[in-house]
């Protein structure tokens, strides 16, 4: 196959795979507001959607660990990189349509080892890269996060413990829309980057950009894009889980929940750190809860997410390397793999279809927990 | 495998330091308004707590543009 037509295909996947990153991870930064009622559904994401454009347009510490670093980008072809995100793509569809806040990013690195690993060898991937920017930064920074928005939560909540209710009601709601922003900025500096670095990838492998070059501006613009946009339009069914599931929520912990998990991720990003979002947000959140009251948590819900997180890199891993084998074969291999990912995406579409979640059903289980909710506080 | 824990702990020292020092002026921000409820309704001066409340608003934006700035600056 023409070696930019290939090229065209994997920008156009990466951005697919941007938007579907969107499409998940509203529920990270919106979730808590939408959960207290601080912001109405509808406004929450378009809001997330505009901050997530400028989040993306911040930072490109993260592209360049992704675009120079993971991966021996001299052994790889543009078809490599192909399979490793198509298997990024299916195991976050996946996910999404059971509900689970798996991690998008881990996904991605998961495809690409995988690929990589099958296509180039085992020492064509850099795993002493690999453990030092992704896998110790995805287990300590949803635990930096958690131990911060636990002193933060108790800090909140000893400090106005004697403000009128009217008055701190007002305020944590305030505060919590301008978290949220900031949580959603945070999340285009850490996410977007993430389909900015394997364009910049591919570009790299397909000859196009020297090696160690830093992602040209029409990339940084149209992953910045693609990230809005999937945020605009997706998302609902996570923000179940992660509102309302996890932990119960109040306006104060939110507030404190999200300003740690945005400060923890924006700060990683600043270092070329490529986290999870998702579990720095979950991170957060539990945090929270125990810094309200010690059995604040639903440790079950936390359990199964936990798992969720570590079969994400593993089960990616499996999808991208069978993908990046078969699509490094020819053309032949490219449209095989190509017209497979579109049949599962249309069917987990279709099988969605069946029962969508829409904002008013988010409403709804909000509204019917918030009594009791209560009168507990 | 070489893990650079000086850039981790640099997330942990910030992230903790940056967030509480939000926390505690939000939180004293939040007072002076409820001190100011209270002042009007006892009809006592709202001038101190309006400065307060004011002055902590004030610092936590500056807290964020300024953590905002370091990123876009380098």
């Amino acid at each position: 196959m023409d070696a930019s037509l290939l090229v065209i295909i994997v920008v156009c996947t990466a951005l697919a795979f941007d938007f579907t990153n969107g499409f998940h991870d509203t529920a990270n930064s919106m979730a808590t507001s939408i959960a207290t009622g601080a912001l109405k559904p509808r406004t929450a994401v378009a809001f997330s959607a505009v901050l997530n454009l400028v989040g993306a347009l911040l930072s490109v510490e993260v592209a360049k660990t992704i675009s120079g670093g993971i991966v021996d980008d001299a052994r790889i072809t543009p078809a490599v990189v192909f399979g490793g995100l198509v298997g990024a793509i299916m195991w976050n569809l996946v996910t999404w349509y059971v509900g689970l806040p798996s991690s998008s990013s881990h996904a991605l690195f998961g495809g690409l080892i995988g690929a990589t690993w099958i296509a180039s060898g085992a020492d064509a991937v850099h795993f002493a890269k690999v453990v030092d920017k992704v896998v110790v930064p995805s287990v300590a920074a949803p635990l930096v996060a958690g131990i911060v928005a636990l002193l933060a939560t108790f800090l909140t909540y000893r400090l106005t413990r004697r403000a009128r209710p009217s008055v701190s009601d007002r305020g944590f709601k305030a505060g919590q829309i301008a978290s949220a922003a900031l949580m959603s900025l945070a999340h285009g500096t850490n996410d977007a980057q993430k389909t900015m670095g394997i364009i910049t990838l591919t570009l790299i492998t397909a000859g196009t950009l020297a090696p160690g070059a830093a992602p040209p501006m029409w990339v940084i613009l149209s992953a910045a894009i693609a990230i809005a946009l999937g945020t605009y339009l997706g998302g609902w069914r996570i923000t179940h889980t992660l509102g309302k599931g996890l932990t119960t929520i109040e306006a104060p912990q939110g507030f404190a929940a999200q300003t740690s998990a945005a400060t923890v991720i924006m700060a990683s990003s600043h270092l070329g750190f490529a986290l999870s979002t998702t579990h720095v947000a979950s991170g957060g959140i539990m945090g929270s809860g125990l810094g309200r009251q010690r059995d604040g948590v639903r440790w079950g819900v936390a359990g199964r997410m936990a798992a969720a997180w570590v079969l994400t890199l593993p089960a990616a891993a499996i999808v991208g390397a069978f993908a990046g084998k078969v699509a490094s074969l020819g053309t032949g291999g490219v449209v095989a793999v190509a017209s497979a990912a579109v049949v599962v995406a249309l069917g987990i579409w279709l099988l969605s279809r069946r029962e969508p979640v829409r904002p008013e059903h988010v409403v709804d289980e909000i509204a019917a927990q918030a009594e009791p909710h209560q009168v507990a506080a | 495998m070489k893990v650079d824990w000086a850039a981790l702990g640099t997330v942990f020292g910030v992230s903790l330091a940056a967030v509480l020092g939000l926390v505690v002026l939000f939180g004293a921000g939040i007072r002076a308004l409820s001190a100011r409820e209270d002042a009007r309704e006892s009809g006592g001066s709202t001038t101190v707590p309006t400065a307060v409340a004011g002055a902590c608003m004030a610092a936590c934006l500056a807290v964020v543009v300024f953590g905002i700035y370091l990123i876009v600056a380098s």
